[in-house]
């Protein structure tokens, strides 16, 4: 048992997901604490350069031809030899695709305790707390982070990913990958992102709908108002299951992260898995009939009109506001 | 392909959420609970499954309020088999509930489990990961789309940025479903109430509920109001006329 | 070659056929001319595959499985239009089209978003999937009070069935705010069920889903049981066709008066109280289910020319031959599926209509309608001094406090 912070870093494809930043920063702020060392299990084949800018004190590197692509099985068995050899006061993975299906495996394997969805830590003398948001973000429920070993999924949020990165390389030392043979789980292919739509990650402005929007008709008021400010719609994850806009117009979790200048949420409720794809816009302004929507937690502007009655308003002003400039311009140069 | 599905009831977030007098969990006198929307999601995956393949479908809920018609509900769509897992429910843990669920899951050796990827008040993790690691069996997670073959099957497994892996999963396994195939179906009341006739739920003790040595919630809170936007109050035309001049100092417009 | 009637060969169209004899004057199918005057007459004939003739077309050539298939009857907006011209006075609406839509539905032939609705009724009791604890939240806060049954009082005179947009939808708000304001000032005594209230589940029942508005309608019923009144006031021409014609058979029955039926015969009391004149040119438009549904033509008007300054008019499509809005039979949930399949609006005509006889307010009785007006009026540049009111909202602003 040590008092060391384990990250357990999330990449694709070569690339260092942001969220291995975010848990870098939290894990920080442990270690600090408990005076351990922040180490980062990278696991990989041929990744130990994505060890680069990692902000630990110490990277273990994990090389085996069957981490190639990320897969549960692979990753479950590594990660289990791994904490049990090395037993950190704690172990941080992404509530994320890639730590979702490793992080509670875990947890029933090694008998330790866990804690999901937690946005932020905290330290008291040796106790750590955790804030974790639950219920669709609406509640943060805190507590101390049992010992002597524990488990933490960690949400994007509360730490921004720069504060994760470092200049310097950090120290890389090899671990050995246990036998990884008969693995029942395996990467066939990858389907790309539909690169025929629109990128929604590269617009300066977005115009999001969520399930508020009650029907697809209203999609229609939203898609002239996106016209009129020469944007695209995009949309939460319950839009986009029901068939109303493709998935490459999807934000959150699941879909795009997107940072516009100008994010315009209607009608999103703004649960973790949206808020995920779009709390680092610039500008996020929120229109919910729910006063205690978390959305109007993360925006700058709120307002709780009914969006069919502000949509065509809004409308018809841009398009004034468009002309007025027009009519300006063509005098200034005439 | 015979498959388990595991359906958790969960606060109902359309309701107002109320903290108890101990400030350290949810006021269950307000509170109300819905199937878990990914649940639902996995029992749709399930009974196209069914269809394609064929085999029969079980699906799990644990008893809380309004587990009847969820279960009844399941059946309408074709699930074969209905079981309530009966104990002192509320506000079990998924360490608890995962004991007790693959206990139930061992006998009945389904081929596939299914569950939603995740529900919005797991706090220890999800279901899914928990129930492969004490049944010996495979999981993948954040999984939209099921197609069987042979002795594995073929699943779309999503990460963020849109990206989509096929992955290939050996059986038995489980699954954390993010969404079905197709979305999930509508099944006339009629058809439920026919089924709250005809349809047998089986109960089963849930047994040891023990929480293991989980994190206990020591305290519970309304994200502060802080970070709160700025509310533009009016109706919808001086909102709009608010939201032109925000435009315009952003220089959007 | 006869079929038995329980030979398990028996077509579907057979059975289904069958099932239409069951409904009150249901066996007047048997009677078509397939004079095509149904499909006509729909505001969606065209974009049907199969209107209502070639339906029974299809039952009589035994093929009636082509119309499962197709979604063509999710067009059907239940406005009654088809069963008003046919001459052999087959009830299509209640009949054909609405057995049709259970057996769709039944299939799984649903659009989603009928379904989401549906869903919101069946969880939620009301189609817009708010809380239900939240019912009565428009109350609150109003010049005018209104009672709320139980908590403020255990019996009145009237109990007034606010409804799923009248409880919720913003624009309907200021409907039922009028309508209170109405009330208080003829000194009703009145109350409101609040979180009791369910959805009267007609539309959902015209959309095929007829168990759910049997489940709606139970929970409705108990709670009216708790209290003690004389008459349902309803603002809502489809509650209306619920309570008149459908609950009673269920075991609730109750005198029940549309709101324009309640004030007209309160007239001589109201009248003198109408005092703010105003300068309007009003085209009435009939809804659905007071007019064709249940005959009710006259009293609407009368309530518009009690308000002073009111110049009634009619448009080209009025009383029986009057242009559904689109919303019912769950068109109110299905706009988007609609527009896919006619890409008109119904609505859109309408406006057009109300502009030709130079109305400047377009004047409803039903609370699907002024959020769908209004929407079409802001496409149309013309109709950007057309005003779509309630009747209600224009007697409350005549009255002089």
């Amino acid at each position: 048992m040590s008092q060391d912070i384990f990250v357990v870093i999330e990449h694709l494809r070569g690339k260092v997901a942001d969220i291995s930043y975010v848990m870098l920063a939290a894990a920080r702020v442990i270690a600090q604490a408990t005076g351990g060392q922040v180490v980062a299990a990278l696991l990989g084949h041929n990744a130990q350069e994505l060890a680069g800018n990692l902000a630990a004190d110490r990277v273990l590197y994990v090389e085996h031809p069957a981490l190639a692509d990320f897969t549960s099985a692979a990753y479950q068995t590594v990660l289990e030899s791994l904490l049990r050899e090395h037993a950190p006061r704690a172990a941080l993975l992404g509530d994320t695709s890639i730590g979702g299906d490793v992080a509670a495996w875990l947890a029933a394997r090694l008998s330790w305790p866990l804690v999901s969805s937690c946005r932020s830590v905290s330290a008291e003398g040796a106790v750590i707390r955790f804030v974790s948001q639950t219920c669709g973000g609406k509640i943060m429920a805190e507590g101390d982070l049992p010992g002597p070993c524990a488990l933490v999924m960690i949400v994007p949020g509360g730490y921004k990913p720069e504060q994760g990165q470092s200049a310097q390389t950090p120290q890389v030392t090899s671990a050995a990958a246990p036998p990884l043979e008969g693995l029942r789980v395996a990467v066939d292919n990858y389907v790309e992102p539909d690169t025929s739509d629109v990128d929604i990650s590269r617009e300066p402005i977005l115009v999001s709908v969520g399930r508020g929007i009650q029907t697809l008709d209203s999609i229609g008021l939203v898609e002239e108002l996106a016209r009129a400010l020469g944007c695209p719609v995009c949309a939460s994850r319950p839009i986009v299951d029901q068939g109303w806009l493709p998935t490459t117009r999807l934000v959150g979790k699941s879909g795009k992260v997107v940072k516009p200048r100008l994010y315009l949420a209607l009608g999103i409720s703004g649960a973790p898995e949206h808020v995920e794809g779009m709390g680092e816009s610039e500008m996020i302004i929120a229109v919910n009939t729910d006063p205690a929507a978390p959305i109007f937690n993360v925006a700058k502007y709120g307002a709780t009109v009914d969006l069919f009655d502000l949509a065509p308003a809004l409308t018809e002003k841009i398009q004034e506001a468009r002309r007025q400039r027009g009519t300006h311009h063509g005098a200034a140069s005439s | 392909m015979d498959i388990a599905v595991v359906v958790k009831l969960v606060p109902d977030l359309v309701e107002e959420l109320a903290i108890d007098e101990s400030g350290a969990a949810l006021d269950t006198s307000y509170l109300r609970l819905i199937v878990n929307e990914l649940d639902n999601h996995a029992v749709e995956q399930a009974i196209l499954l069914k269809e394609s393949a064929g085999g029969q479908v079980t699906v799990i809920a644990p008893d809380l309020e309004g587990v009847d018609d969820i279960l009844f509900t399941a059946a309408a769509k074709g699930a074969d088999r209905l079981i309530k897992l009966t104990g002192a429910m509320s506000g079990v843990n998924n360490y608890a509930l995962s004991n007790s669920l693959a206990a139930i899951i061992r006998e009945i050796k389904p081929h596939l489990v299914l569950t939603g990827v995740q529900a919005n008040n797991d706090l220890d993790g999800s279901v899914g990961p928990r129930l492969a690691a004490l049944l010996g069996m495979a999981y993948v997670g954040y999984v939209s789309g099921v197609t069987p073959a042979n002795d594995s099957v073929k699943v779309r497994k999503e990460y963020s940025g849109g990206l989509v892996a096929q992955v290939a999963v050996r059986l038995p396994a489980v699954l954390g479903i993010q969404a079905a195939g197709k979305p999930p179906r509508y099944v006339p009341i009629s058809k439920i109430r026919q089924m709250s006739k005809t349809a047998r739920i089986k109960d089963q003790p849930a047994g040891d509920l023990d929480a293991g040595n989980g994190a206990a919630v020591k305290h519970m809170f309304k994200p502060e109001m802080g970070t709160h936007a700025t509310m533009i109050e009016g109706e919808a035309d001086e909102v709009a006329d608010r939201l032109i001049a925000i435009f315009k100092e952003q220089d959007i417009l | 070659m006869t079929i038995p009637e329980n030979s398990p060969h028996r077509s579907f169209s057979e059975s289904f056929i069958a099932s239409l004899y069951d409904l009150p004057d249901g066996e007047r199918i048997r009677t078509c001319l397939q004079c095509g005057m149904c499909g006509g007459v729909c505001p969606f004939g065209y974009a049907m595959e199969f209107p209502p003739n070639k339906m029974i077309a299809t039952l009589r050539a035994d093929v009636f499985d082509w119309v499962m298939k197709s979604q063509s009857v999710w067009m059907c907006i239940s406005c009654y239009a088809c069963a008003q011209v046919c001459p052999s006075k087959i009830p299509l609406t209640t009949t054909l089209m609405t057995r049709a839509k259970e057996e769709l539905l039944l299939a799984g032939n649903v659009p989603t978003e009928l379904q989401q609705a549906l869903e919101n009724s069946q969880r939620y009791g009301n189609v817009l999937g708010q809380s239900q604890r939240k019912r009565a939240d428009w109350t609150k806060a109003l010049k005018y009070p209104v009672p709320l049954m139980g908590q403020d009082r255990k019996s009145a005179d009237v109990l007034w069935f606010v409804g799923d947009y009248g409880s919720y939808h913003p624009r309907i708000q200021l409907v039922s705010k009028a309508v209170a304001q109405v009330l208080a000032a003829l000194g009703i005594d009145f109350g409101v069920l609040g979180p009791d209230e369910n959805s009267d589940g007609d539309s959902q029942r015209l959309a095929g889903e007829r168990g759910l508005f049997e489940t709606l309608a139970a929970k409705n019923g108990q709670a009216l049981r708790k209290y003690k009144f004389n008459q349902i006031l309803v603002t809502d021409p489809h509650a209306y066709n619920a309570f008149k014609n459908q609950y009673p058979a269920l075991g609730i029955s109750y005198p029940v008066k549309h709101y324009t039926q309640f004030l007209v015969e309160r007239l001589d009391q109201l009248k003198p109280l109408l005092k703010k004149a105003a300068n309007m040119r009003v085209a009435y438009h009939d809804p659905c289910y007071l007019g064709r549904a249940n005959d009710i033509y006259d009293e609407p008007r009368q309530l518009l020319q009690a308000i002073p300054g009111v110049e009634l008019v009619e448009m080209s499509h009025h009383h029986t031959t009057s242009l559904c809005c689109g919303g019912g039979g769950g068109g109110m949930w299905m706009d988007g599926f609609q527009w896919e399949k006619a890409q008109a609006r119904t609505t859109n005509w309408r406006i057009k209509e109300a502009l030709a006889v130079k109305a400047n307010t377009l004047a409803v009785a039903c609370p699907y309608e002024p959020p769908r007006f209004e929407d079409a009026a802001r496409n149309i540049r013309e109709a950007a001094e057309l005003a779509v009111k309630d009747i209600a909202e224009l007697v409350a602003d005549a009255l002089n406090d």
